[in-house]
């Protein structure tokens, strides 16, 4: 090697020419990545199709604010920040990347770059970008080896510990921003000895300390480390090149693709197969995921995304109380299946099937479609749509709990998941009290009503919850609204039924439900359940537009139809509980905290986990009638946070979450000293009523029956 | 192995109000849901599995009329190849050694190694297994909550015998089993499993297929249904009192009591 400070490529390494020897080893480390690539992506043309060519500008708009502005990681603070700053870093980075690859192979032996001043702040940029690079780079690898936070640890059933690929990543990013630094550093060192112009170099920025460092090096020396510095770097770049599509690294090139085919309508469930009616779907020979090519292209793209960091895990109820589920496994799991069937060396061996493979029964079943991980996934990674594929080619295979199967069958005989009578589904207003005060019709297309309260199959049938549909009916007739029920018409909302993958009863079901609805002529829909509000608003086409109840209280105690009396107890303090499907799926969040707010002197505190990091009660619809394998209840592990935000009343506003919530208390041993209550119910309780309520009632007890 | 089940659709218990009819000879039975008897279903998902390690075909037949034939789909969408409905105004009224004659019947046109049926029906009473085997001079075991499949056309059967004990039985093919509940768990079958044989033909047979004329139906019943009544409501349960210490040592006194804790 002669002492040369020009480009490497003039230089001779190992009697080669630096040009010749740097132009073999790029045109290598491309061909190789291509063929990566192209192996990566055989099966994703082999995969299901999936329509995500749709609203570009959303989707572009979704780049900038999810992949650019990297809108999610701030949610962890430290890992965020980590990445935030080794994300700009990197896209700094580029223009650099690609100057110092472009002087291996030029014949020219001046650096390429941006002209003069730009050129200059360039310069100083870039430089300081590798040094925090690096230095995240050690920080991370602290983390990962000294604090170990929590949710990287892989427990035994799903495979070794992560740690040993995470460092040596790190590591290989550090020798790359090492090596880059010290290639500039050593030339900056030689001009400096030869007394020639020394090129400007950011303070305290990693070429500026090894250039410090190799102040007093020897000309030969310092040579030998600018042409070895520049083929470490070469090498560390395209050997990181080439690893990349062999694990969570990989994110580096698909997250952007990942982020703009990402789901855009949230709430809903994907058709069991794009492109394919209704109607036609009884000649589609198989329903469902059940082997890996039965995903679409984009749900293997999530599976190469996946950067490993836990964040879905971390925020699994299932996870969190100890059932077979972990989402991060979910996709780690079928990544490991893709390379491995799909090697980058060799002919693809698929088709076989994945429960019984790398998933369980149980941890599939296990999903309560929350969607705490989706609501965190900074990838917008999609894990219900892919849960519920997996249920549908297991129902479809016939493999469905026990535990299911029943309320399944009294779904399809009876419309109900109890098995109880359709003509007993009104009974509840009947309750003679309640009759007494306030008349619910049932509709049956001749009455001109407006609004139409879907009721579901717990209200109607649930002794406890029927008392949440009481509230609801004299919540509705208290604001003047001209309203009713479908009665013995109305059929389960059919939202879980769908979400458990029965999508053929699902439709059944929904079409019921649909044709009722319109033949009862209503305007709008009104329901307090959370699942039937989002089968409405998600699930369903051609029905009215609906509301869920604390919507409605919100906007007729802001227009002052609805007064509330201060609560009796001011030592009660209360905590809102997000139900799923109204919050995270559906973003009411505020709505619900507004009515209880306008309670006079009702405390209110704030759980450490609400609005869309809160935390899933156990589930409805068919949730509650599956026997999960857990350590503990997820509601008992609600009740405890509740306890622990210093509330002592937790009100809600779903039927499920009150069934379990309630459930809850007595498991925890709770009882007397925390109480549930639905929202419908405490408003009713508070609202002030036109009339004392015993006039009202003295008034009309007397009157025969027929006339209320 | 070729497996004959016999199943029978009721009311489903978990689906209906059962109450009796004004007369008080019957249940109402406006109203009502039916399903496929649930030993019957077990039989069938036990049968399937026999037949996927040990090969061959499954057989359903039912002795009923036409509204009958759903639980045959149900039980063909399971994996059944054949469902055959055996149906005749002549054999309405059979008590249940008119339905064993009629079984019989079809078995003998037929050739079948092995025949299950449910443990009971949730609407009768456990006589047509036993019957049947005994008119085709068959070897027969009830309660059969195992079955593996020997050599040289034997069966190992598990017998469930009180307190939940297992009695292990050899028994020589072809032969009538009584299948118990909790042998399998049966596999799910949805709308759309039944519609995909929605157009798989179903034969019936009747009186004179079979050869059974004037041998059943009521005429030749020996049993008749003459009542029907559901027995007055026993005490209520005993509420325990005082505090939670108190209440614990009442109820270990009372199952101490009755032998339920030694």
């Amino acid at each position: 090697m002669i002492e040369t400070f020009g480009s490497p490529s003039q230089a001779t390494y190992w009697f080669i020419q630096g040009r010749i020897l740097f132009l073999v080893l790029h045109f290598l480390g491309v061909a190789c990545f291509a063929y990566i690539v192209a192996k990566r992506m055989i099966p994703l043309m082999r995969a299901e199709r999936d329509f995500r060519f749709d609203h570009p500008w959303t989707r572009l708009g979704r780049v900038l604010q999810f992949w650019l502005g990297q809108w999610r990681h701030p949610r962890y603070r430290t890992a965020g920040t980590i990445h935030i700053l080794i994300f700009a870093g990197f896209i700094v980075l580029v223009m650099r990347a690609f100057f110092v690859l472009s002087l291996g192979t030029s014949s020219s032996s001046a650096m390429p770059g941006l002209p003069g001043r730009a050129g200059h702040i360039y310069g100083i940029i870039q430089a300081y970008a590798a040094t925090v690079v690096f230095l995240c780079m050690i920080v991370a690898a602290v983390r990962r080896l000294v604090f170990k936070p929590a949710r990287y640890a892989v427990p035994s059933r799903y495979g070794k510990a992560h740690t040993a690929d995470a460092i040596f990543l790190l590591g290989l990013i550090a020798i790359l921003m090492a090596a880059d630094s010290l290639f500039e550093a050593s030339r900056a060192a030689a001009q400096a000895q030869q007394g020639r112009e020394v090129e400007f170099l950011a303070v305290l920025s990693l070429p500026w300390i090894f250039k410090a460092a190799l102040t007093a090096a020897p000309l030969p020396v310092l040579s030998t480390l600018y042409l070895g510095a520049y083929l470490i770097h070469d090498l560390a770049f395209f050997f990181l090149l080439c690893y990349r599509p062999f694990g969570i690294q990989f994110h580096v090139e698909t997250s952007l693709f990942s982020i703009y085919f990402a789901k855009l309508n949230r709430g809903t469930i994907k058709p069991v197969r794009w492109g394919v009616p209704d109607a036609q779907l009884d000649q589609v020979k198989s329903f469902g995921v059940k082997t890996f090519e039965d995903f679409t292209w984009k749900h293997m793209l999530d599976f190469y995304s996946c950067a490993d960091c836990g964040r879905c895990s971390d925020n699994c109820p299932a996870n969190a109380v100890g059932r077979p589920l972990s989402p991060r496994f979910i996709t780690t799991k079928a990544r490991d299946y893709c390379f491995t069937h799909y090697p980058v060396l060799g002919s693809a061996n698929n088709g076989t099937p994945l429960i019984g493979g790398i998933y369980s029964e149980d941890e599939i079943w296990s999903c309560t479609t929350c969607g705490a991980c989706e609501a965190e996934c900074p990838l917008l990674v999609e894990y219900i749509d892919k849960i519920v594929d997996l249920r549908r080619g297991m129902v479809d295979d016939g493999k469905v709990p026990q535990s299911l199967q029943k309320p399944l069958k009294a779904l399809e005989s009876r419309g109900n998941p109890y098995g109880k009578m359709e003509k007993k589904r009104a009974e509840w207003v009947k309750a003679k009290e309640f009759q007494q005060t306030c008349s619910v019709k049932v509709l049956n297309g001749k009455q001109d009503t407006d609004t139409l309260y879907f009721v579901d199959s717990i209200t109607s049938y649930d002794d406890r919850i029927q008392a949440i549909g009481r509230a609801t009916a004299k919540i509705l007739s208290s604001t003047g609204e001209n309203f009713g029920i479908l009665g013995a018409s109305e059929k389960d909302s059919g939202h879980d039924v769908r979400r458990f993958g029965e999508e053929t009863l699902f439709m059944a079901l929904r079409d019921q439900n649909v044709e009722a609805i319109k033949a009862s002529g209503v305007k709008r829909i009104v329901t307090a359940d959370p699942h039937a509000f989002n089968a409405l608003k998600h699930d369903y086409r051609d029905v009215p537009p609906v509301e869920h109840i604390s919507q409605v209280i919100a906007r007729e105690v802001k227009a002052g139809k609805i007064k509330l009396n201060p609560v009796e107890n001011e030592n009660d303090v209360y905590a809102y509980h997000d139900p799923c499907y109204l919050g995270r799926h559906n973003q009411v969040y505020d709505d619900p905290r507004d009515v209880l707010d306008a309670i006079p002197g009702l405390k209110r505190v704030e759980m450490t986990r609400s609005r869309d990091r809160s935390f899933c009660c156990g589930g409805g619809g068919l949730a509650l009638f599956y026997e999960p394998k857990e350590d503990q209840r997820m509601g008992v592990k609600r009740v405890q946070m509740a306890v622990e935000a210093g509330a002592n009343v937790i009100v809600t506003a779903c039927p499920f979450c009150m069934v379990n919530m309630e459930d809850a208390i007595k498991v925890a041993g709770m009882e007397g000293k925390m109480t549930a209550i639905d929202l419908a119910e405490l408003v009713e309780r508070q609202m002030v009523r036109e009339e004392p309520p015993e006039r009202r009632l003295q008034a009309e007890l007397p009157a025969p029956l027929g006339r209320l | 192995m070729e497996i004959l089940v016999c199943a029978r659709r009721v009311p489903d218990t978990s689906e209906n109000e059962i109450e009796l009819n004004a007369a008080g000879n019957d249940i109402e039975r406006d109203d009502l849901v039916y399903s496929i008897n649930e030993p019957d279903n077990y039989a069938v998902e036990e049968a399937l599995q026999i037949v996927e390690r040990a090969g061959g075909n499954v057989t359903v037949a039912t002795v009923g009329g036409e509204d009958d034939e759903e639980i045959l789909r149900r039980e063909m969408a399971m994996g059944a190849k054949n469902g055959v409905l055996i149906s005749d105004d002549a054999f309405s009224g059979s008590d249940g050694k008119g339905i064993a004659t009629i079984l019989k019947a079809f078995v003998e046109k037929n050739h079948f190694d092995l025949i299950l049926t449910g443990v009971q029906a949730e609407d009768a009473g456990a006589q047509v297994g036993g019957m049947l085997a005994a008119m085709l001079d068959y070897p027969f075991a009830s309660l059969v909550n195992a079955i593996e499949v020997l050599d040289g056309g034997k069966l190992k059967i598990s017998r469930e015998i009180e307190g939940g004990n297992k009695e292990m039985n050899e028994i020589d093919l072809p032969c009538v089993l009584s299948i118990q509940t909790g042998i399998n768990e049966p596999r799910y079958v949805g709308m759309r499993g039944i519609r995909q044989v929605a157009s798989v033909p179903i034969p019936t047979l009747g009186a004179a297929d079979l050869g059974v004329e004037g041998a059943v139906g009521g005429a030749a019943a020996k049993v008749k249904r003459v009542d029907y009544f559901a027995p007055p409501l026993g005490k209520g349960a005993e509420m325990l009192g005082g505090s939670r210490e108190e209440i614990i040592d009442k109820l270990i006194e009372m199952l101490k009591a009755k032998g339920g804790l030694k």
